[in-house]
């Protein structure tokens, strides 16, 4: 008798251990959040800022999307959304999906397979002419494989591709990638979009705020455990980080947090809970190598050679960014090249003085000298994080016998004068949505790109870009992935200067959230989050 | 005076006709437009996408086309469609102008409340010890950016009392907004008050100087008799101008001082309609500005006559 009171009570003991952290989240209270700046809509599909992504998550459903529970985006971590199921086709060119039934979207109308069919159909260019739902489309490269969307029910849906794509799933699962309704019009997508996700839109008020409710139909049992969650859109950063302090605000804008901002907020609120982590964005050189002087592929590697990617880590980012090429290194990237491999690299040696050498060599071979320098301006958006760097590259340029001068470009029309190619050097920023080398690749480098901002054409890197992306071994993937960072780096095709890596902070009192460490642009369903109040 | 009124009613219409053709010319001589914005927003520079989004919006249409069918709207009281929040432009305005007159007209009463006493204390007492303090205050007035100002209120606060006096939830009531909108006006009218003490004080100054000073002093009158009978009244002229300037002066200082206290109002809302190019945005609330500026310049003039029963609008 003892033995069975003591085996129930060990029992007993071991079920409320396992459910304590099922008990332990609270329901209810509402989630105060700084925004840093007005976001252009609310439409994700349009728009490429985490400004859009991290407030409106939340609003939708992916088909499947990375286990939000795991800090690193891999394309193992992908678990189902929408979707419960998906297969591939023997050939791998066609994914099909078995969709959840009973799931609704905001206004009460049920999720088919056929809004899947919408939203892809509009990001293809293959909507109905009177459809508006996605007026542009960042994104187009990331979709150039898919040929047709397939409906053969109400829950199954097939994704039919040209060739075998295995980052195809793992962009499915981005930040970036969500499902739309049918019925909706691109109007109210951007102003108050419907979605079928654990948070409804009540009211998105330019430059004021975001007001999300709990959705209390969202199909997630027992989700999400918060009540609302308000975004205030406060556009000077000293006022958002005092009303974190205040505790006016739970958590800061994603990354918002700069190093030496870190110690002030520590300073003052010792119990905040500060991350760091690498935002895959990285800073990288546009050259323009169309145009003279830049046409020349030794002025361009001197260029290279001149840059010490440490001072600019140091100065930036007091020694925690990142040194890498076109990937993410890791741990935090999936797809970086080891460091070994990295430091053979055209200006990832540790010997600068020697790579600088080399560069005014060639510099003087081109007729350049101290008395003699090339002149050039520095083009780079009129934005403190731009600015930054393209300062301190001027500086360094000096190293290589190079005079130059910074060209603030107004932010509204950077990207217009960078595609015009009115630039000889410039100093920019690429984010990307999901660490995964066909996005980076073909959004980036590959010559059929209208992202290739600088043009970069090697017909042997886009048959190696293609190689990469349909190479379903991972190991040998790897490797033509390091090959083609290799290659571009030995190019100057936007050489990186580093990997950015930024704070986030939040109360103690805020729960559950895992910040995605190989993407900003990830993990913001804020269903698991809960506050201990 | 009757036709003095409609002499200056007519001109203050064309003076506003003057303004909207500046307002609609120049916004469209700055480089780049909202279709420009959009596309370049999300990192592409895509011609077709822009010519759709262009066409969308009416921005291929000849701009004499656009300007007509601005002012045609405005004077049947429709401003058109903002072009980001795609929302007519008088919902997107509308709730903003009370929170920008009420910080205005707290940051006005704020100025005149410390500056004209504290003027006529300065002029009376002038060369003390308070003169000087009054004028070193007025001048660190004169000298302190708002924005900086502001900046330095709320980490006091945070430090202080742990708490951060910015716009963050609408106010409940008619005092919790006094006391959200209170600190922000009187950063921003701190600049103000701090001109018109000085102005009131060298005004006062002349005053007091003149023959009638010294015959009322002669006659007997009492000193605050003197000093708020007689000279004050003469020289708030120059003061009241000096606020009427202020008054639209101050929408300009609102521009940081909403965006550092983050208030909803017209002025920070302005500038980010300027940066997105939202043109019925910025012409109606330039517009606005323009007609609140020209209005206040009337009421000037109006109190003019007020202040001074020698002046006199003839017809």
């Amino acid at each position: 008798m003892r033995s069975r009171v003591a085996f129930a009570a060990g029992t007993l003991a071991a079920f409320m251990l396992v459910a304590a952290p099922a008990f332990a989240q609270k329901q209810g209270g509402t989630l105060k959040i700084s925004h840093r700046d007005n976001p252009p809509s609310a439409s994700i599909h349009e728009e490429a800022t985490i400004s859009v992504v991290q407030p409106f998550m939340a609003v939708f459903n992916n088909l499947v999307v990375f286990d939000p529970s795991e800090k690193i985006n891999s394309p193992d971590k992908i678990v189902p959304d929408l979707a419960e199921s998906w297969s591939y086709s023997p050939d791998q060119t066609k994914l099909t999906f078995k969709l959840r039934s009973g799931v609704k979207w905001h206004d009460g109308k049920p999720f088919s397979a056929k809004d899947v069919k919408c939203t892809w159909d509009a990001l293809i260019g293959k909507a109905d002419e009177k459809s508006d739902l996605i007026r542009k489309n960042p994104r187009k490269v990331w979709y150039s494989n898919l040929k047709d969307v397939t409906v053969a029910s109400d829950t199954e849906v097939t994704f039919v591709l040209g060739r075998p794509q295995p980052s195809f799933l793992s962009m499915l699962a981005a930040g970036y990638s969500p499902v739309y309704a049918c019925h909706a019009n691109g109007r109210d997508m951007r102003s108050k979009p419907i979605g079928t996700g654990p948070f409804k839109v009540v009211d998105f008020k330019r430059n004021e705020s975001i007001k999300l409710v709990r959705n209390p139909d969202y199909w997630k049992k027992g989700r999400p455990y918060l009540d609302a969650i308000d975004w205030k859109i406060v556009p000077n950063r000293s006022t958002r980080m005092l009303g974190f302090v205040a505790g006016e605000f739970d958590m800061t804008f994603d990354s918002d947090v700069t190093f030496p901002m870190l110690s002030d907020v520590k300073a003052q609120k010792a119990d905040a809970v500060c991350e760091a982590r690498p935002t895959n964005v990285n800073a990288n050189i546009l050259i323009n190598r169309d145009a003279a002087p830049f046409d020349k592929p030794e002025l361009r590697r001197a260029l290279v050679l001149s840059i010490d990617q440490k001072t600019f880590n140091d100065i930036l980012f007091q020694g925690h960014a990142l040194m890498g090429a076109a990937m993410l290194p890791p741990p935090a990237g999936v797809w970086g090249m080891p460091k070994e491999m990295l430091e053979s690299l055209p200006g990832f040696g540790t010997d600068i003085e020697k790579n600088r050498a080399e560069g005014r060599k060639i510099m003087e071979k081109l007729g350049y000298s101290k008395d003699k320098p090339l002149k050039i301006k520095v083009a780079t958006r009129n934005i403190a994080i731009y600015r930054d760097p393209a300062v301190i590259l001027i500086d360094q340029l000096k190293s290589i016998y190079i005079d130059a001068e910074l060209d603030p470009i107004d932010t509204t029309v950077w990207y217009n004068k960078i595609q015009r190619k009115d630039y000889s050097v410039g100093m920019n920023l690429t984010g990307l949505g999901v660490d995964d080398p066909d996005t980076n690749f073909y959004e980036n480098f590959h010559s059929a790109s209208d992202r290739n901002y600088t043009a970069y054409k090697n017909p042997e890197v886009d048959a190696l870009i293609e190689k990469q992306s349909a190479e379903l071994d991972r190991d040998k993937r790897k490797k033509i992935v390091w090959e083609i960072e290799k290659k571009l780096a030995e190019d100057g095709a936007r050489p990186v200067i580093n990997h950015n890596v930024a704070n986030t902070c939040w109360t103690p009192q805020m729960k559950g959230l895992v910040l995605q460490q190989n993407s900003i642009y990830n993990g913001w369903r804020f269903e698991d989050v809960w506050l201990d109040r | 005076m009757g036709s003095y009124l409609v002499r200056r009613f007519l001109l203050m219409a064309l003076t506003l006709f003057g303004m909207s053709i500046l307002i609609f010319v120049m916004l469209r001589l700055v480089p780049g437009d909202i279709a420009d914005i959009l596309v370049d927003a999300a990192g592409i520079a895509d011609p077709k996408e822009k010519a759709k989004i262009a066409k969308e919006l009416g921005l291929d249409r000849p701009i004499i086309e656009q300007y007509g069918k601005w002012i045609g709207g405005l004077t049947r009281g429709d401003l058109g469609f903002a072009y980001v929040s795609e929302r007519p432009a008088i919902e997107e305005i509308a709730p903003r102008i009370p929170i920008s007159a009420k910080l205005t007209l707290m940051a006005l009463f704020f100025s005149v409340i410390l500056g004209v006493p504290f003027g006529v204390i300065s002029a009376v007492r002038q060369n003390t010890t308070l003169d000087y303090s009054l004028r070193v205050i007025s001048l660190s007035g004169l000298s302190l950016p708002s924005f900086w100002l502001g900046l330095l209120v709320l980490m006091a606060s945070v430090h202080w009392f742990g708490t951060i006096p910015i716009y963050t939830n609408e106010p409940r009531g008619f005092l919790q907004e006094v006391g959200l909108l209170a600190i922000p006006a009187a950063v921003v009218g701190f600049r103000s008050s701090a001109l018109i003490m000085r102005l009131t004080r060298s005004s006062m100054l002349e005053v007091m100087r003149q023959d009638y000073i010294r015959t009322a002093r002669s006659k007997g009158a009492s000193n605050t008799s003197v000093n708020y009978d007689h000279a004050l009244r003469n020289a708030l002229l120059p003061v009241v101008t000096i606020i009427g300037i202020e008054a639209a002066f101050l929408v300009g200082g609102l521009i940081v001082t909403e965006t550092v206290f983050n208030i909803p109002g017209v002025a920070r809302f302005l500038v980010e309609a300027i940066r997105w190019r939202d043109y019925p945005i910025v012409q109606n609330l330039v517009m606005l500005i323009a007609f609140v500026v020209v209005t206040v310049n009337f009421l000037v003039d109006m109190a003019y006559m007020f202040l001074d029963p020698r002046i006199k609008y003839a017809d």
